[in-house]
């Protein structure tokens, strides 16, 4: 989907705003939203589709809202997807039945496992990763629905392969329940002029990690294909 | 500094299109919040209830990302790199293992990868499409990380974003943003600053502040 959480490349939101001595959380709220995300993990992920919950929100909400309001409206849209909640039980927060969940809650040890070790995202697959480091590359254009990765400022663009990760679980179908179809997970470098404008002179460039199928080959700088 | 002191950009121009996100989170109401506090309070309640977690869990899970992980634990991997050539070489090899070797890992920071600062190249880390940032040697990221103005501005305008903190990086250097796209988690690593030849690994863990990990300022001597 092209959503306003694909913000990369807007220049309009002013200043960045930073605050001395930052606390973890500013709100006992946001502790408790923050924490039941990750404990209710197990229920609403895998992440890819506890992310597309939060580019779901209704653009405007998305502005206006604060970054743990997004951890919330995530969570209640998709507790309420899964039939755990009725919308109802939601605004009175009194249980009407008990929820048809898929296995028992993890226990606290299990919980604190996990984040201890950690979910990896890659996966040991014989593939062959189909471009070389060096190799120039296009990222695709593609009209796309649902949850992607590939971001809008990039689409079209060419760019230099820097690094490869070995093969990755792909966002786009596992955010959608449509498996985790591993596929090869590149850096890619851009230039800023190739993204930003022919005019831009500065010498800056954006690493960014892509996957196989968002890219196709570029023998030539500038050549369409 | 706020940002709010700095409208202009070293030329006197002046560098942002647009005055402050009126929503961001310290500018929201009292009222606001306690609104938001009994709202949740009552989807806790009942998620509770639903049997999805427990409450014991949630208190442990706030105890460790408020209290266990933080830029303390990347502050060490640089300190440690910084003083040891062969763990720095081990850790631009492979930095997941080599930031194992201190026990630092786990959660969003599974595939980790460390970008070195050089007199001729300056990183900057980013999320344009939400917050991925490296909780095991970081800690949960500051408001500013995942606020419109940076994620949208910092991958077109990099030295813009920088000025806003105060950071200047010469013209011939290149300036490397790296947008987390995907769970491959950035770490920068700052250059020493001179006259830090006789510090210990401790002292200088403690000159390594979470924003130089995330490249919008360098390491200054205090």
């Amino acid at each position: 989907m092209n959503g306003i959480h694909d913000m990369g490349g807007l220049t309009n939101f002013g200043p960045v705003v930073h605050e001395a001595s930052e606390p973890v959380f500013h709100e006992e709220w946001e502790r408790r939203v923050f924490a039941m995300n990750m404990a209710g993990l197990a229920f609403i992920g895998p992440i890819d589709r506890a992310r597309h919950a939060i580019e779901r929100m209704n653009a405007v909400d998305y502005l206006t809202t604060s970054y743990y309001e997004h951890w919330l409206a995530g969570l209640l849209t998709l507790t309420r997807e899964f039939g755990y909640v009725t919308a109802e039980e939601l605004s009175t927060g009194r249980a009407a039945a008990p929820a048809q969940l898929p296995f028992p809650a993890p226990s606290t040890a299990e919980v604190e496992s996990l984040l201890r070790s950690g979910l990896p995202a890659s996966r040991a697959m014989a593939i062959t990763p189909g471009f070389a480091i060096g190799s120039r590359v296009r990222a695709r254009n593609l009209e796309l629905r649902g949850h992607t990765r590939l971001v809008r400022y990039v689409r079209g663009k060419v760019g230099t392969i820097t690094a490869c990760h070995g093969c990755h679980v792909f966002p786009d179908t596992n955010a959608h329940d449509l498996g985790e179809n591993p596929q090869p997970l590149y850096t890619v470098r851009f230039e800023a002029s190739e993204l930003w404008g022919s005019d831009v002179m500065r010498k800056d460039c954006v690493h960014i990690d892509l996957w196989e199928s968002y890219l196709q080959p570029c023998e030539e700088r500038g050549s369409q294909p | 500094m706020s940002g709010h002191d700095d409208e202009h950009d070293h030329d006197g121009h002046p560098h942002h299109d647009a005055p402050s996100n009126p929503y961001h989170g310290s500018n929201r109401s009292p009222e606001r919040n306690e609104a938001l506090a009994q709202r949740v309070a009552r989807i806790e309640g009942l998620l509770t209830e639903k049997g999805l977690f427990n409450k014991a869990t949630l208190d442990r899970i706030v105890e460790i990302y408020e209290h266990d992980l933080g830029p303390l634990n990347g502050a060490k991997v640089i300190a440690r790199a910084w003083v040891d050539p062969d763990y720095k070489q081990r850790l631009l090899d492979n930095a997941t293992a080599a930031i194992a070797e201190l026990g630092f890992g786990g959660l969003q920071g599974e595939h980790l990868i460390v970008v070195e600062n050089t007199p001729a190249i300056h990183n900057v880390v980013v999320c344009t499409l939400c917050s991925c940032y490296p909780w095991p040697v970081l800690g949960l990221p500051p408001t500013w990380y995942k606020d419109a103005a940076y994620r949208s501005r910092v991958v077109i305008d990099p030295r813009g974003v920088l000025a806003d903190f105060g950071t200047a990086i010469d013209d011939d250097v290149e300036v490397r943003v790296w947008d987390s796209s995907a769970e491959v988690r950035y770490l920068v690593m700052p250059e020493r600053p001179a006259g830090t030849e006789n510090l210990s690994e401790d002292e200088l863990t403690r000159l390594v502040e979470r924003d130089a990990m995330i490249g919008v300022r360098k390491v200054v001597l205090a």
